[in-house]
């Protein structure tokens, strides 16, 4: 008499392929998963708790460590909320670089996941190749605001400092050569008959479906919804840029994979856009209430002196009332949500971090495959588990 | 020289030894040496250096890799089953390393008036003027190779963890299927050379300036079984049973130390055997030209197409992405066992109307 039963695995939160600190109990019926639970919680640094704590100008460094692999996004979706609540008007060099800034972190956020999801189906030279590429943006990050990751470049009110001699040419240059990695990636995947049958048919999750469980971002479009916060509800002056919103069809992982590709094809574009944009002028809004003070006045001027140290220590207080500012960070809608009770600090600081909410579709993704199949949704649902747990 | 031992002169005693410890050297060699061959070559291909440190261009890599495997601390999970945990990895890598014994590596040499076949498990009979080796070659391999999946399982098993058996069921499901079709895509060679000796069919492949390759002949049964040999030790783009994003380590999950580079010895040295398998059954073996002049040179051709072979083994590792379980059992099952039948069929009507 057969008597069948199924096997418990516990996958993660040390497992090669679950990006992070992700754990999965899977219910495995030979390969075939039954039953996928997510635990996370591994990584909780608390920020939002810790934001109440915090005046604005603090705050900005926490978000830095939410989506480590697109630091800048979330800079700017704490700014922009910040800026909503304030209604403070960012000159327009800022604005530009901003989104030169953001767009290049969608690339270096789609580097990685590329890399990262070509790994865990096997294809090794892509990881490498995408890495090398991701360097480049490393620099210019390094270039503009000290740091390869935690770069805390944004402020409210426009930016810390301007950028660099030079860092017009590394952009516009890069720009330049990237499109032709991205057919190197192509060349290695797209047409690669294993590839396509790892990637097709994998994972589909259908747009209603997608909906229901509030996906956003490569993986809501992937699955055929035309959604794109950056020209449906424009931000930061998203609405002066023309630019694709790639959307697939069969929803499943190979689409995404491809609506990413044409994402990082666009970005390219923006990006080259800004930079033909780009004018001398301030980069920081002139409202001492909120903004810092230049640092040659801070160096120079007890007046400058007294006006950073007021702004470093007490902050500024903001009026009461609530804002959400949503904007189209590489893996979703990444989203903040402030209440203000009037003093310098948020009463409450709420983050919508996109894979939190997309990591709930991986049951729906998963079950019914197999283990090498769950690798792939991983892959292709791209969660940072510091978004995440925050 | 008068002196027999069992009917045979000592010559071939002492020539016997030599053989075993030339190739035996020469495969060890080259198992250490085809883990730092492909962390280059990946290397380079992946726009990076590979190991630089070690000795100049990190020749030294694979010596210290060694040293420190050797130094690392023992560990036997304490839910193992102790005595198969241990004895797993010698059962993976001694059949490894003992199907060499019948893969001829060269022709016949002459040492002070003795005739030597460069081939292991082979002498010539001076009486018969003849060289003899193992008849059944091609069998005694396929025997070997099937040894070496139950280390894997026995491994899989042992370590009593969750990943290591999924890994060591992949490895057999895997192994099992693809020995069926890599043997039957020999069976079509089989019925060109009429015979399993392995320095036969070198020698029937000696026509043509040493060009007349089985590899022309039967052009599908080689690609396939280079392929199912491929997935038979577990080489990208069939390295399921320890696929690393998926099972960590798969069968080899809970080794250290020394009983894990046992494992690695094994892979390397199936791979090795593979290639020299390959080499010897479609790619002419050591026939190339000039042999017959030269006798060393029959070696070196050998070693070269070997090694040809295995760089191929690496370029595929770096380029193609890993199948999924259920894929490569249909691409065992229900491609490559029907193409083969297919080809012998095909083989056996035009050799008999030719």
């Amino acid at each position: 008499m057969a008597n069948t039963e199924t096997m418990t695995l516990n996958m993660g939160p040390q497992h090669p392929s679950t990006h992070g600190v992700l754990r999965l109990v899977l219910e495995l019926d030979g390969e075939v998963i039954v039953k996928v639970t997510p635990h996370i919680g591994y990584l909780h640094r608390g920020v939002e708790k810790l934001s109440e704590h915090r005046t604005y100008h603090q705050i900005l460094p926490l978000t830095d460590r939410l989506d480590y692999l697109a630091p800048m996004s979330n800079n700017l979706g704490y700014i922009l909320a910040v800026e909503k609540l304030m209604a403070v008007e960012v000159p327009e060099r800022a604005e530009t670089i901003r989104i030169i800034m953001a767009e290049l972190t969608r690339l270096q956020s789609h580097l990685v996941w590329i890399a990262c999801h070509a790994l865990d189906i096997g294809a090794m030279t892509v990881f490498i190749y995408a890495f090398r590429e991701r360097e480049t943006i490393m620099e210019i990050y390094e270039q503009i605001s000290g740091a390869r990751m935690t770069s805390n470049f944004f402020r409210v009110g426009g930016l810390s400092q301007d950028v660099p001699d030079g860092f017009v040419k590394k952009v516009s240059d890069f720009i330049d050569v990237m499109p032709g990695y991205l057919d190197q990636y192509e060349g290695l995947l797209t047409t690669n008959p294993i590839w396509l049958k790892r990637t097709i048919g994998n994972g589909v999750i259908s747009a209603e479906d997608a909906i229901d469980i509030g996906i956003t971002g490569p993986a809501l479009r992937g699955s055929g919804v035309d959604w794109d916060l950056r020209r449906d509800t424009p931000y930061a002056g998203y609405e002066k840029y023309t630019f694709q919103v790639p959307v697939g069809e069969k929803c499943d992982t190979f689409d995404r994979y491809k609506v990413r590709l044409v994402e990082m094809r666009e970005s390219c574009k923006i990006v080259r856009q800004a930079l033909d944009k780009l004018k001398p002028g301030p980069v920081l809004a002139d409202c001492p209430q909120v903004c810092y003070p230049p640092k040659e006045n801070v160096y120079n001027s007890i007046e400058g002196l007294i006006h950073h140290f007021k702004i470093a220590s007490e902050g500024f207080y903001a009026p009461e009332g609530e804002v959400y500012q949503g904007v189209e960070a590489p893996k979703g809608e990444l989203g903040f949500y402030i209440v203000s009770d009037g003093g310098n600090m948020p009463e409450r600081l709420r983050i919508r971090p996109p894979s939190f909410i997309n990591l709930q579709a991986i049951e729906q993704m998963s079950v019914g495959s197999m283990i090498a199949d769950l690798v792939a949704v991983i892959g292709t649902l791209d969660i940072v588990l510091g978004e995440i747990d925050r | 020289m008068g002196i027999e031992i069992l009917g045979l002169p000592m010559m071939y005693y002492i020539a016997m030894v030599a053989k075993v410890l030339v190739a035996f050297v020469f495969v060890l060699l080259t198992v250490a040496y085809a883990t730092y061959a492909e962390r280059k070559i990946i290397g380079h291909m992946q726009v990076r250096l590979g190991p630089m440190r070690t000795g100049w261009h990190g020749l030294l890599q694979p010596i210290a890799d060694g040293v420190k495997l050797f130094f690392k601390e023992e560990i036997i999970p304490s839910q193992a089953s102790t005595f198969a945990f241990l004895v797993a990895p010698l059962i993976a890598l001694v059949p490894a390393f003992i199907t060499f014994a019948v893969i001829p590596f060269g022709g016949t040499i002459e040492i002070a008036g003795y005739k030597i076949p460069l081939q292991i498990a082979a002498y010539y009979d001076t009486a018969a003027g003849q060289v003899y080796d193992v008849n059944v070659g091609v069998l005694y391999i396929l025997a070997m190779s099937s040894l070496g999946v139950y280390g894997i399982v026995l491994a899989g098993w042992a370590s009593n963890s969750k990943y290591s058996l999924m890994g060591g069921l992949r490895a057999s499901a895997q192994m099992i299927s693809y020995e069926l079709s890599a043997g039957l895509s020999l069976v079509a060679v089989f019925m060109l050379s009429g015979t399993l000796s392995l320095s036969k069919i070198v020698e029937f492949q000696s026509g043509l300036g040493g060009f007349e390759w089985y590899l022309f002949k039967q052009p599908l049964a080689a690609f396939m079984f280079f392929i199912c040999s491929l997935a038979e030790i577990n080489r990208t783009p069939f390295d399921l049973p320890e696929a690393e994003t998926e099972l960590v380590s798969g069968f080899c999950t809970e080794y250290s130390s020394m009983k894990y580079a046992m494992f690695f010895m094994a892979e390397y040295a199936n791979m090795v055997t593979v290639c020299a398998l390959t080499t010897t059954i479609f790619l002419g073996g050591w026939n190339g030209p000039l042999t017959s002049a030269i006798p060393l040179l029959g070696p070196v051709y050998f070693i070269a197409k070997v090694y040809f072979l295995m760089f191929v083994c690496m370029w595929i590792r770096a380029t193609l992405p890993r199948y999924r379980y259920d894929q490569l059992m249909h691409l065992g099952w229900k491609v490559f066992i029907p193409v083969a039948l297919v080809n012998i069929v095909v083989t056996g009507i035009i050799g008999y109307f030719i």
